[in-house]
């Protein structure tokens, strides 16, 4: 076609270069972006690319699971319902008046068949306290705890009906607090020869390190004198004592009990156990050796003032009652003493379910490569 | 006075009220009661010119917005749940806690609105404030002031080239002729030229208008929306009644082109203008998949409520169960601690609140957000961007992106849309002989081909000074000059394209057949001026007989066109016969360069001087030409219908120049180089029900009054009285069936085809004629139909001149996109106004129909036979479906049918079956079918059959349709913008259709329907958790998590990924999309999501949530473990399990998608770490103990396991044993191009669908026509085709 010639009245003549033109118009950018091209990985599930992650999902999979259930096997644990349901059990009376204001005092009689050999944590149990409870776990106040001294005085209303106490702060207000569990424990080994030897319990370390020293504070700093500093506070009301005659020591006295920190923190589940005493190993001995021992419950709270070192039962000043109360929601009781492993406490499913989860996709890589030959080998 | 009493103001809103509901208006001038107070104004009740199009107010937007805002239900659901909660008896979380998600959604739907309230406010001010000139009694003269200050009853001037403040009734021009231009660029985005009339007779046409002088009642018709459609009369003092219509009216926001000024008495002002009443907001179309997921929505809602009913019944037998009262009942503040039942019943409510997510009301907001990200994409994609016209894909409406995915049936029109409208004239057909024009048909060829190697590029013209039509008038210094920036503005603003199709040289140019040109010079030659040759006759017919609008003064844009050296083929493929080819087209261009004057493209545009109308005619009404400074044929056609340009254009190739047009006269310049000025008596205008056009002219010459007509062959054929008498006596009637015959081969051709008659009236009818034809026009009842039944009055007797065949080609890649589209499974129909000839070659060219189909060809004209018919053809196509002979290959029905047919198929009793019909059809014809019943049939079909519709289109006829269908689709083509502005999305080619449909349709299905289900998903696995850990809680509300980072959960953890995968997901690459339109099937119907696909997602989440919840839970039973250290895993291994669930589904990872959800987990550990490190929470230190705990990790690689396996396996399974053609297309997409490439083509061939025919207009099987009578009853041929055609 002959050249286009445009010069009538200003009408340049220009003949573009396409790509400058380009910059002017409403064309939008080329990028992969925009154009939706980047460069992707597509894969396709089929059968050839999973056979691959099923074998090796069973090769990795059955091993953890024996590895877990050994690890679980080797764990000894034992449980000791003392919630003296059975009228044989000398706890029954003590749970016949199940109010908190008596006291009570009952053995538990167990033979364990194998010995612990390594550290034993003893916990408490407890069944059908639901902790859980939407309006229990907010009954709390977190800054009071954190030894805020407004907050002492002033608790927040998520405390109440737990906040005050004939017009002076609960401290430790709320009902989580007020319900805190206070059975004093102790264990006995029979020994033939020489009786009852009280098996030396440790309550230091119970609770977690960061609980202990960043959550939970006294209020006023360290080294005030914890009587003063919760003048004018009222303790909760089912506690016989004020919070800061919890322990005698000092460092394990006032917010920072760790038997109480441990409390403070709710149980996920209505059934739970809480640590309550480490046993901790002696050189060459075993920890619990095989035998027969004795578990001592002493429904009162002030049992706690005892010298955790102590070997003997000292003299308890004045037993006063107090029993912890399960009858009103059908719980039950318990002590458990077990040892532990790098997986924590005894938890046989654990091995159980990677054993089975390792060997159904063993399963499904040989469906699946019947399935991917077949497919294409027709 | 007592006057400002509250009854008297009421008295008085009353009437204002009662004012403007009445049909009929009187407004009378203001001038006399300038200055007086506004009680005493006459006008006063009708809105003044100001526009408000804002919402609120500064002072009262927080109000009013979030009364705007909750009468959005799923925010008052919102607001209902941070009431709950501040309940105490029933909250469940901390009530401030509660308040942020509502609070954030608020603020943020807030801050949007407020912007573009801003905006509009911005707006209007400036429009409010533009300045406009109003006459003021006071000062005698025309005073400045602004838009805001005009009233109803005013005299406004608008000088050149500014905007129309309001509705105005033309009154005066500075043009002798009364005439003003106009450009509705603004309104319909039209930008040829239109023009307007003074009312005649009202005001005298001195110099100056005198408004003062002005006393007449001016009644017109209540305001209303329509643009091409106002009645009114002006009533002067001595009775007298006036009438004026639409062409007395200038509209607000056109400009004024061409004039130098024009007076004008508002009639409407402000929002009472049309444009203003048609200035509706954003259409909002709900799209299918919304409406589904609304019915989902309500299934979770029950979900919701059975789980809080589980959960307040389990609370109260839970509370039951307990003997006494366990320290862990907290009772109230008062120590009061409510019974079981009463306890549950509030527990109903504290699970609502627990649970609510459930019910995804952050799924609506990002469902919006994915749309936004889609049509980001969409606008963006180059493919759909068209370089001619400098234009990409428009989408006006935002929320129906999804719907392109799933459409069934198409609706298109055909000229315009499947066509290029560019016409082009190819034929004639001048009293019974045929002149084939082969040499133009050789060099269109050669156009065609060098069109594909070219750069095309247009370019500004400025526009030369002093082009004004009325340069003696003495117009304003400055105008000039303030012309040629406003216009060159609006040029741009504009989207001008509407000249491309006029200065083309594909248009512009017609080689006159040699013949032809040796006849018309003999005719020339031997008739005298005075006695009209048939030749003559039908040329000066071409001519006249249109409405184009000569004009040299507008900016226009021309090709250039870079040359690449056309004699060196650049492809090397060029084979050698093409280029014989071109070379001797190039020697026939040459050649008739050389013989005739003309020019390949406009070169130059000079002002010519008879261009004027005060013409220096002299009485003989000839003029003796004179080319002073150019040639003539530098002149440039506007024309409202690309065709009358093209015949136009044909006419100049044989010397009959149309050279200037006035209402009252058009200058025609003859080939002997006469020109001649008729004076026009009449216009009678084309109309959709006549088909046809007359011009009334009196000859300059002969002085006789000769109306000349054309119109479509079916419309003159009856209207034919005597032949032409002075020749070929005796073999009329062999004019009008040779013509005929020729016409019927124009049509099989695929040629739009215009005959052209003539006739010759007395004066004395013409009198009588006329005096009717006033009273028509001054009518204000039913004026449209009194004018056209004077019209046809007129148009009888015709005497057949000849017949054109134009040429509207074929858009690029039509054929291929019809194809991909029928393979994709949509059925197309075509809609047009052709003929059923027409429509039909044009059918077979684009590949609607195939050799091998079964065409139905549907034409009666009584209802009674159209049922039998129906019914026959019901009958037989179903046999022919069951014929075992057929079950192999694929039954392909095809229907034509015509309007006339179709109305009555249409009318109630016969729909069900029509419809019927047309449901085993895989493509249907529609021809000669009126704007309204294009309308109607879409209407049906998406009624009666419940499917998905699409219609596409481009001019004003497709409106209706348009706004019809679940879809509408604008092409922005030649004829204006008005389809452009009432569709969802707008396209410059027809072609476009196919990626925007296969590919971003299926692709925005597809990603929004898997984000949804994933969304609901999501919810339920989530909330699920929560409702499981109820059990364990004694059903009291209770979570395992802090309400914080529970919110965070569904706030920052898990809201990016879907909303990213429902953007950018991309399950099968545009290329094999493209390859494979099959794979468009997936979507329609009831799609990638439907009733079980959102069951199996919400048992999935049932199963997956179980898993999450219990495996963790039977790990950490019987230990020390506390409430928030048990939810950290849990809610751990839910992040990972609904981030592993969705890459399961992510179909292609793109660095986006990697960033994004590693990201998402990121953040999950970062925020919770730095949550749990506060020690006043109740999760302190939790996630930080649980991570130097190995448990934590087995027991969080255990779950994501066990909880996606299932998932995993079934969707490996489904893969390998039964794959979906999704999963086999993406088997393909993982080939490199060139493998898959040779694929799809073997693949294609295999199934026959095969190779893409070359459109050639010219082969097409032509169909059997039946003209037996008794081929009444239906017969099924040998071959594949029936047809059935009665005549009654």
């Amino acid at each position: 076609m002959s050249r286009f010639t445009a010069n009538a009245d200003g009408g340049q003549v220009s003949v573009f270069n396409p790509r400058q033109a380009d910059t002017q118009k409403k064309k939008s950018h080329k990028s992969s972006f925009r154009q939706q091209k980047l460069p992707a990985w597509k894969p396709v599930l089929t059968t050839g690319a999973v056979c691959l992650a099923l074998f090796i999902i069973g090769l990795l999979f059955i091993p953890i699971g024996i590895a877990l259930s050994a690890t679980s096997a080797n764990i000894n644990e034992v449980k000791i319902d003392y919630t003296g349901m059975d009228k044989s059990s000398s706890c029954f009376s003590c749970w016949k008046s199940s109010s908190w204001n008596n006291t009570c005092k009952c053995t538990v009689p167990f033979f364990l068949d194998r010995s612990f050999d390594s550290t034993v944590f003893m916990y408490y149990g407890l069944s059908n306290f639901y902790q859980n409870h939407r309006r229990f776990v907010s009954s709390r106040h977190d800054s009071q705890l954190n030894g805020n001294m407004e907050s002492l005085m002033e608790p927040s209303k998520d405390c109440e009906p737990y906040a005050f106490r004939d017009n002076k702060p609960i401290a430790p207000c709320g009902a989580i607090a007020n319900s805190m569990f206070n059975d004093t424990l102790d264990l006995f080994r029979n020994v033939p020869t020489v009786g009852d030897v009280r098996i030396p319990l440790t309550g230091k370390g119970i609770a977690w390190w960061t609980d202990k020293h960043m959550k939970f504070k006294n209020p006023g700093g360290q080294d005030q004198n914890l009587t003063t500093v919760f003048q004018g506070t009222s303790r909760p009301l089912n506690w016989r004592r004020p919070v800061s005659e919890l322990d005698q020591d000092p460092e394990n006295n006032g917010f920072i009990n760790e038997d109480f920190i441990v409390w403070m923190r709710n149980a996920a589940l209505p059934t739970f156990r809480k640590l309550y005493r480490i046993i901790h190993k002696t050189k060459k001995m075993p920890t619990l050796a095989r035998g027969n021992y004795t578990l001592h419950v002493v429904y009162s709270i002030l049992h706690r003032v005892l010298h955790p070192t102590s070997n003997h039962i000292s003299s308890v000043p004045k037993p006063l009652q107090s029993d912890y109360p399960v009858r009103s929601f059908q719980g039950r009781k318990w002590v458990i003493l077990s040892t532990s492993s790098w997986m924590g406490g005894r938890n046989p499913f654990l091995g159980v379910a990677y054993l089975v989860v390792g060997s159904v996709s063993l399963f499904l890589w040989v469906v699946l490569l019947v399935l991917h030959h077949q497919n294409n080998n027709p | 006075m007592g006057w400002w009493s509250p009854l008297s103001l009421m008295r008085d809103s009353l009437r204002g009220q009662r004012a403007r509901d009445k049909d009929l208006r009187h407004l009378v001038s203001n001038l006399p009661y300038e200055g007086l107070e506004k009680k005493k104004q006459p006008n006063r009740y009708f809105p003044g010119n100001a526009i408000k199009t804002t919402k609120y107010t500064l002072f009262f937007f927080i109000p009013v917005n979030l009364f705007e805002q909750f009468h959005r239900l799923a925010n008052v659901y919102f607001v209902g749940l941070a009431i709950l909660n501040f309940v105490p008896v029933v909250n469940a979380f901390q009530p401030e806690v509660a308040l942020i998600p509502i609070c954030v959604i608020l603020s943020l739907t807030a801050l949007k609105d407020a912007w573009e309230d801003f905006r509009r406010y911005q707006s209007d001010k400036k429009l409010n404030n533009l300045p406009c000139f109003i006459y003021s009694r006071k000062d005698k003269k025309f005073m400045e002031r602004r838009w805001k200050d005009v009233q109803v009853g005013d005299f406004l001037k608008v000088l050149c080239n500014e905007i129309v403040p309001a509705d105005l009734l033309l009154l005066h021009t500075s043009d002798a002729n009364g005439v003003c231009h106009i450009e509705t660029a603004n309104l319909d985005g039209e930008t040829n030229l239109k023009e307007r009339r003074a009312v005649a007779g009202v005001c005298v046409t001195e110099p100056d208008f005198q408004p003062e002088s002005f006393s007449s009642i001016v009644v017109c018709e209540k305001p209303n929306s329509n643009l091409n459609h106002f009645k009114c009369y002006v009533e002067k003092e001595n009775k007298d009644k006036v009438g004026a219509g639409i062409e007395s009216l200038l509209l607000r926001g056109c400009t004024v082109r061409n004039t130098d000024h024009a007076v004008g008495f508002v009639v409407y002002a402000g929002h009472e203008t049309k444009s203003m009443l048609n200035n509706n907001g954003p259409r909002y179309k709900r799209s299918k998949l919304e409406r589904k997921l609304n019915v989902d929505v309500i299934f979770c809602v029950i979900l919701l409520l059975a789980m809080c009913l589980v959960g307040a019944v389990g609370h109260y037998f839970w509370r039951q169960t307990l003997p006494g009262v366990p320290p862990y009942l907290v009772p109230d503040s008062s120590g009061h601690l409510d019974g079981p039942s009463l306890s549950s019943f509030y527990m109903f409510f504290s699970m609502i609140i627990l649970l609510q997510v459930l019910i995804p009301i952050s799924l609506y907001v990002s469902i919006e957000l994915v749309k936004i990200g889609q049509i980001f994409f969409i606008m963006n994609d180059i493919d759909l961007y068209d370089e001619d016209t400098d234009s990409r894909i428009q989408c006006k409406a935002l929320n129906i992106t999804e719907d392109l995915g799933q459409i069934e049936y198409i609706f298109s029109d055909k000229t315009g849309t499947l066509t290029e409208n560019k016409m082009v004239f190819r034929r004639c057909s001048i009293m019974g002989t045929e002149y084939p024009h082969e040499e133009n048909a050789i060099r269109l060829a050669v156009i065609d081909e060098q069109d594909s190697e070219e750069e095309v590029i247009f370019h500004q013209q400025p526009p030369q000074p002093g082009w004004s039509l009325d340069v003696e008038d003495g117009s304003p210094e400055g105008t000039a000059h303030h012309h040629h920036g406003s216009r060159h503005k609006s040029k741009f603003a504009g989207n001008a394209q509407s000249n491309v199709a006029f200065s083309s040289p594909l248009e512009t140019d017609v080689i006159p057949d040699r013949k032809l040109l040796q006849q018309v010079g003999i005719a020339a030659r031997s008739s005298s001026v005075r006695k009209m040759d048939p030749y003559l006759d039908f040329f000066l017919a071409l001519a006249i007989c249109n409405t184009v609008v000569v004009s040299m003064a507008t900016a226009r844009r021309q090709r250039t066109q870079e040359q690449p050296c056309s004699f060196q083929p650049n492809n090397p493929l060029d084979d050698f016969s093409n280029f014989l080819k071109r070379a001797a087209s190039f020697r026939n261009i040459f050649a008739s360069k050389t013989k005739r004057d003309r020019t390949f493209s406009e070169t130059s545009f000079k002002e010519y001087d008879g261009f004027n109308p005060a013409t220096k005619a002299d009485d003989s009404g000839v003029l003796t030409s004179h080319d002073q400074n150019g040639e003539p044929s530098t002149v440039c056609y506007q024309a409202e219908s690309p065709d009358e340009a093209a015949l136009v254009y044909a006419a100049k190739a044989y010397g009959f120049t149309l050279l200037s047009r006035t209402p009252d006269s058009v200058t025609v310049r003859l080939p002997s180089g006469q020109n001649l000025v008729f004076e026009v008596l009449d216009t009678l205008a084309f109309d959709s029900n006549r088909k046809r056009m007359s011009v009334l002219v009196r000859h300059p010459i002969t002085k006789e009054l000769v109306l000349y007509s054309k119109g479509a062959d079916y419309a003159i054929m009856e209207l034919l009285g005597a032949p032409y008498a002075e020749h070929l006596k005796g073999s009329q009637k062999n004019i009008v069936q040779d013509t005929q015959y020729h016409v019927d081969g124009y049509g099989k051709e695929g040629l739009r085809t215009l005959c052209f008659t003539k006739k010759v009236l007395s004066t004395k009818h013409y009198e009588d004629w006329y005096a009717s034809r006033q009273r028509a026009m001054a009518a204000i009842d039913g004026r449209e139909q009194l004018i056209t039944d004077t019209a046809v009055q007129l148009e009888t007797n015709l005497t057949l001149l000849g017949a054109t065949g134009i040429e509207d080609r074929l858009q690029e890649s039509v054929p291929d996109t019809i194809l991909a589209l029928r393979e994709a499974g949509i059925k197309v129909w075509v809609l047009t106004g052709d003929k059923p000839e027409t429509a039909v070659n044009i059918g077979y060219a684009c590949r609607l129909l195939e050799d091998e189909d079964l065409v139905i060809n549907m034409s009666c004209k009584n209802k009674l036979i159209c049922a039998s018919i129906l019914d026959c053809t019901l009958e037989e196509v179903k046999r022919y479906e069951n014929d075992p002979r057929n079950v192999d290959t694929t039954p392909d029905i095809s229907l034509v049918i015509d309007g006339r047919t179709l109305a009555m198929a249409l009318s109630p009793d016969l729909q069900d079956r029509f419809v019927e019909l047309a449901k085993c059809c895989r493509s249907v014809l529609c021809c000669r079918v009126t704007p309204l019943q294009k309308s109607g049939v879409v209407k049906i079909v998406r009624e009666k059959l419940k499917v998905m519709t699409l219609t596409i289109g481009d001019g004003a006829n497709d409106v209706n349709m348009i706004q019809a269908a679940d879809i509408g689709i604008g092409i922005s083509g030649q004829e204006g913008m008005q389809a452009v502005m009432s569709s969802d999305f707008a396209i410059s080619r027809f072609k476009h259709l196919k990626k925007l449909l296969l590919v971003h349709g299926h692709w925005c299905y597809t990603r929004l329907a898997n984000m949804i289900i994933y969304f609901f998903y999501k919810n339920l696995a989530n909330v699920s958790l929560l409702f499981w850990y109820q059990f364990y809680c004694g059903f009291t509300a209770a979570t395992m998590l802090d309400y914080w980072l529970l919110i965070f959960f569904n706030l920052f953890f898990t809201s990016a990924p879907p909303i990213m995968f429902g953007i950018m997901d991309k399950d099968v690459s545009a290329e094999v999309l493209l390859g494979v339109p099959e794979l468009y099937r997936t979507g329609q119907g009831a799609g990638v999501y439907r009733f079980s696909t959102f069951w199996i997602s919400m048992l999935d989440a049932f199963y997956q949530s179980l898993i999450c919840f219990f495996i963790p839970y039977l790990v950490y039973q019987d230990s020390d473990v506390d409430v928030f250290t048990f939810g950290t895993p849990l809610n751990t291994v839910s992040l990972f399990t609904i981030l592993l669930h969705l890459s399961i589904e992510i179909k292609a990872w793109t660095v986006v998608h990697w960033i994004i959800m590693v990201g998402s987990v990121a953040v999950y550990l970062v925020v919770t770490l730095l949550y749990t490190s506060c020690v006043t929470c109740n999760s302190y230190w939790t996630l930080q103990k649980q991570m130097i705990d190995p448990v934590f990790y087995l027991v969080c690689i255990l779950t994501t396991v066990v909880a996606l396996l299932p998932r995993y396996v079934f969707h490996v399974m489904r893969n390998s044993i039964a794959p979906t053609p999704i999963v086999q297309a993406r088997h393909l997409d993982q080939l490199d191009p060139s493998t898959r490439e040779e694929w799809i083509k073997e693949w294609r061939d295999f199934r026959g669908g095969g190779k893409v025919k070359r459109s050639e207009l010219s082969t097409p099987p032509l169909p059997v026509l039946d003209l037996t009578p008794q081929s009444l009853n239906t017969t099924n041929f040998p071959g594949d085709e029936i047809t059935l055609k009665s005549y009654t």
